[in-house]
């Protein structure tokens, strides 16, 4: 019950500082719109598969620079501060979930400005939805992990890209496989689900591993 | 000199594995013909490399269970040994796929997780090296070396499964596949060849901890 009540408590401080200083969301969110319109510029509109690349690529980039700032904006003496209060796992957890949903905003809001701008390839859009927001949640449990890491480090921005990159590649090339179907490519019977349970098993590995290892990164 | 006897073992099995495996008869198979005999470096050169990352994130753990400076010394000698391992995997694996598959590099799924498994550890270092403090880069190299080798496996040993690959073994076991080698083959492969080059990546990881320890000796005894 505590545990719920803490993770809640630091979850709902996440949110409310970002509903306090904008400035921050508002500029992932033009990150967001300008390198989609960038994009527009350079390929207008691509064949499906094209598309589908520079699609998770752009998620790629925006969960970087979404992603990194978490850790980022907490200084040193707030970090102390949660060490007093809480506990390692209950701030990595709400961490987590709270990157979790800004990713799903921003995905989301990718999604639509893609085919706003760059055409509309997907056959099934509802299941490419349902695929950017499995996406977009594998993206951020992975990248939450990798901020905490290079938070520990000078040059965090660019470290974040170096460490999370390698990392990052199966589920990446996984979801750009999976996200096909949404695109009207069959697949063998079965092979989807796999693929998708695949992509949630790793999920939940990411999510262990970083309750397990997050801990020894708190403690200085 | 008691202590050495399994570095008397790794050099005949090594050179039981260049003369028996350039010597003795093989299999004559399409396309792959005299350049099956690459199976007794190439593959065990992988087998290695897992080994010593294994023992690398063993050392990891120990670390994070225990502080102590010698773990973390053993920690990134095990690393760097496996990515020398890895990188003569990639070579004898390009050279092979020249004259087999016509092309180096083939966007294979298992030539995309070699890469994959290199460039983690190449990051593992650059952590590192951006961190001063000396017990914060053990600890933080620790934990991402952890994380990293984990996800790294799915990579490996579950993604190739289910992928069509040019591997031979695709779709059962990604690592070796019992069918490709005939009796006279297996005499080798299993006994020496494997064995033997995990030995001596052992035997270069020990070496380099020993020559940390003796750069170290101020921070270890201090």
């Amino acid at each position: 019950m505590n545990t719920f009540h803490h993770i809640r408590t630091l979850l709902k401080k996440d949110i409310l500082l970002e509903l306090r200083q904008q400035y921050t969301f508002y500029g992932v969110l033009l990150y967001v719109s300008s390198s989609i319109f960038l994009l527009y510029l350079a390929v207008e509109q691509p064949e499906s598969h094209v598309w589908n690349g520079l699609f998770w690529m752009i998620q790629l980039f925006i969960c970087v620079n979404a992603v990194a700032k978490s850790f980022l904006q907490e200084t040193h003496g707030r970090m102390l501060y949660f060490y007093a209060i809480a506990g390692a796992q209950q701030f990595i957890i709400a961490k987590l979930v709270y990157n979790t949903l800004i990713m799903l905003l921003m995905s989301l809001i990718s999604l639509l400005l893609f085919r706003l701008l760059l055409g509309n390839p997907l056959v099934n859009f509802w299941q490419f939805t349902g695929i950017v927001c499995i996406g977009s949640a594998s993206l951020s449990f992975v990248f939450t992990m990798l901020a905490a890491i290079a938070s520990k480090a000078q040059q965090q921005a660019s470290l974040m890209a170096i460490m999370g990159f390698p990392v990052i590649i199966p589920q990446l090339l996984l979801l750009m496989r999976i996200s096909k179907a949404g695109m009207g490519e069959a697949f063998q019977t079965g092979a989807l689900s796999d693929m998708i349970w695949l992509l949630c098993g790793l999920d939940a590995l990411v999510i262990i591993m970083a309750v397990i290892l997050f801990p020894f990164l708190w403690k200085d | 000199m008691k202590k050495s006897w399994w570095k008397a073992l790794c050099i005949v099995m090594l050179l039981y594995t260049i003369i028996g495996g350039l010597l003795i008869n093989v299999p004559r198979k399409a396309i792959l013909n005299e350049s099956i005999r690459n199976i007794y470096f190439h593959v065990p050169l992988w087998f290695g490399m897992m080994a010593l990352c294994g023992a690398s994130v063993f050392h990891s753990i120990r670390f994070l269970r225990k502080p102590d400076l010698v773990s973390d010394i053993k920690a990134t000698s095990y690393a760097s040994t496996g990515i020398v391992f890895g990188i003569l995997g990639i070579i004898t694996g390009a050279v092979w796929a020249n004259y087999t598959w016509g092309k180096a590099w083939s966007n294979d799924i298992k030539q995309i997780g070699a890469a994959i498994a290199l460039l983690i550890y190449a990051a593992y270092f650059v952590l590192r090296n951006s961190i001063p403090d000396i017990d914060k880069r053990a600890r933080v190299g620790a934990v991402y070396n952890i994380f990293a080798f984990v996800m790294l496996l799915p990579a490996l040993w579950i993604i190739p499964r289910m992928m069509e690959s040019l591997h031979p073994g695709g779709m059962g076991n990604p690592g070796a596949d019992p069918r490709d080698m005939d009796a006279r083959m297996r005499m080798i492969f299993w006994p020496a060849a494997v064995p033997g080059f995990i030995l001596l990546g052992v035997w270069i990881s020990t070496v380099i901890t020993r020559l940390r320890k003796i750069e170290d000796k101020n921070l270890l005894h201090a």
